[in-house]
């Protein structure tokens, strides 16, 4: 019988932490994938974060260093320059790159470090409970907006990729969101890119998914999937914003 | 040279083959020196963007097995603790110079030993500490360089260069050997991708009490072996003395320096000066205090090592401070004063 559908190699064989209708899962599996079609398994060292996704290498069948919060694109950066043909990418959440690691992940991007890196957007603060993100949306309700995420008290939410953009030394800044098969697709596709970028020695990828989180925005699935495509999307346009050559 | 060319010579001989730093005085000679040579010998020098992303981007590049380096003063090495903390819990080796200057706070860039407990008590969050050698000349700039890489890889935990802005900026002769005895071991547990091999993982995160609890005893044990087998330090005219000095760094030149002159009047003074910070010279002390000796440590802090100094001599014996702050540097003549109002 031909196999035709099969976990990428390097996903671990066990169960995943992550709530139910989360899009930590399906972001792991397009990485794994485009880590198995490139064929860098044992070229790749993960940089793996603070957050719903600290269990990362645990998940992962390849070197991974845990950063501390926001740090990422520094560990990154010292490992890259260390090992300069190790594959090294960064997973980080929205607190993780657009607060506490905000000077980390905009220098790396000043650098051109030649590394890729994912960026989880699901507005909020998931392991810690539903505090506000720095992308969280006007209005959005959290554990510490009660009232709604208020500009004038509470500042505007940043959209990093338009920001990462501006940089010199940012060859890619790509925006997907894995809500509908098509778009998991087009993540993919984005992905690869961010990958393919890195053994072209064209600078920083950046990749930023817009991603489901029932639990913490106190909807169904479903409704998280409609929320990310007729609200996030919004004020988080799709596409791809920059890409160099 | 100066004391902080000497230290990157002595680093870049211990194999050091990457730096991250960050602008501060008065230890801008470090990474000035570090971006001129580092390139030469195939080495990685990175300007980073705070204090914070160098000792991060250390970690990085201790995690791919190389040995690595930050360099900062005191302000600026507060601000490296927490990824300091994170290197000792994932046990990765590297080394931090402390070219210290006055503080709190802003404080300003003159000589200072205020950071001793930073460095020789954890300074970051959790039961760690860094192994801690403190230079008393450039030529130990350069040495001590070497012996920090040594240690923290025979450990795998940070390991501090404590010096301050006298030694960091003071010119003095130095002996570069031809060839610089160095102990790197094999480092199989390093991240440089999982080829014909198991995969490595890097971390400090325990989710279980019990596995947290076997990481932070092992941390512990590391600290137990380090305390038996590499204390380091220097004594002057112990033997027959009857009060002995006690002080690192540039404060033991100090206190070398009156030691001499008490002898010439015929007081009987001898100098301990500790090499090794933590471990500490904690055993030594407590066989003066033994022999019936009584102490005077002498510092630029308002008491920081004395402490260590009371917890070895446990009450046996004698144990007075004298110390300066802000730049302040006490004079032999001030030292001696200090002796005939308390021995």
């Amino acid at each position: 019988m031909e196999l035709v559908f099969n976990r990428p190699k390097v996903l671990a064989d066990m169960t995943m932490s992550y709530c139910p209708g989360c899009g930590h899962g399906i972001a792991h599996r397009l990485i794994g994938e485009v880590i198995d079609e490139l064929d860098v398994l044992d070229r790749t060292i993960a940089v793996c974060p603070v957050g719903c996704s600290v269990f990362l290498y645990e998940y992962l069948n390849c070197d991974a260093v845990s950063a501390s919060h926001g740090r990422a694109p520094a560990v990154a950066t010292g490992l890259k320059r260390c090992v300069p043909d190790g594959v090294v990418f960064t997973y980080q959440g929205d607190g993780d790159i657009a607060a506490i690691g905000t000077a980390e992940i905009i220098h790396a991007g000043t650098r051109g470090e030649n590394i890729t890196v994912v960026f989880i957007n699901n507005t909020t603060y998931g392991m810690t409970g539903g505090q506000m993100a720095p992308t969280t949306l006007p209005g959005q309700e959290s554990t510490t907006t009660p009232g709604g995420r208020n500009p004038l008290t509470a500042g505007y939410p940043v959209r990093v990729c338009e920001m990462m953009a501006t940089l010199d030394g940012v060859c890619y800044a790509s925006r997907v969101s894995v809500s509908s098969p098509a778009n998991v697709a087009r993540a993919k596709k984005s992905i690869k890119k961010a990958f393919q970028n890195q053994l072209d020695l064209k600078g920083l990828s950046i990749v930023e998914i817009l991603s489901p989180c029932p639990t913490q925005w106190g909807m169904n699935p479903l409704d998280s999937i409609k929320h990310v495509d007729e609200v996030m999307a919004k004020y988080y346009p799709l596409g791809e914003i920059k890409s160099v050559g | 040279m100066k004391g902080n060319e000497a230290l990157v010579h002595g680093a870049i001989a211990a194999q050091c083959r990457a730096f991250f730093g960050y602008p501060i005085t008065p230890q801008n000679e470090v990474p000035e020196y570090m971006s001129k040579y580092l390139p030469g010998v195939g080495g990685t020098f990175v300007q980073a963007e705070s204090e914070v992303a160098a000792i991060n981007m250390v970690y990085g590049a201790a995690s791919a097995g190389v040995r690595a380096m930050t360099s900062s003063s005191s302000p600026g090495i507060a601000l490296k603790m927490e990824g300091i903390s994170y290197l000792a819990g994932a046990q990765l080796p590297c080394v931090v110079a402390n070219v210290q200057r006055g503080g709190p706070g802003l404080g300003n860039i003159t000589a200072s030993q205020a950071d001793y407990f930073q460095a020789v008590k954890g300074g970051g969050h959790g039961d760690y500490k860094m192994l801690t050698v403190a230079p008393w000349s450039v030529q130990e700039m350069f040495e001590l360089a070497v012996l920090a890489f040594d240690l923290s890889d025979r450990y795998r935990n940070p390991a501090m260069i404590l010096s301050d802005a006298i030694i960091g900026q003071m010119l003095e002769p130095v002996t570069i050997p031809d060839k610089v005895e160095t102990d790197i071991p094999p480092k199989p547990w390093a991240t440089t991708g999982a080829k014909g091999r198991k995969p490595n993982i890097i971390t400090s995160l325990f989710i279980a009490p019990s596995d947290l609890e076997k990481a932070n005893l092992n941390i512990q044990a590391k600290y137990a072996a380090a305390t038996c087998n590499e204390v380091r330090c220097q004594e002057f005219a112990t033997d027959d003395a009857e009060v002995v000095l006690v002080a690192y760094g540039c404060t033991a030149r100090i206190c070398r320096t009156t030691m001499q002159i008490a002898r010439e009047k015929g007081l009987k003074v001898g100098l301990l000066r500790p090499i090794t910070l933590f471990p500490f010279p904690s055993r030594r002390l407590r066989e003066l205090a033994i022999e019936g000796k009584r102490f005077l440590t002498v510092e630029l802090s308002a008491g920081q090592m004395v402490e260590d100094v009371r917890l070895a001599v446990n009450g046996t014996s004698e144990v007075e401070f004298y110390g300066r702050m802000g730049g302040m540097v006490p004079t032999p003549d001030e030292i001696l004063e200090v002796l005939s109002r308390n021995f």
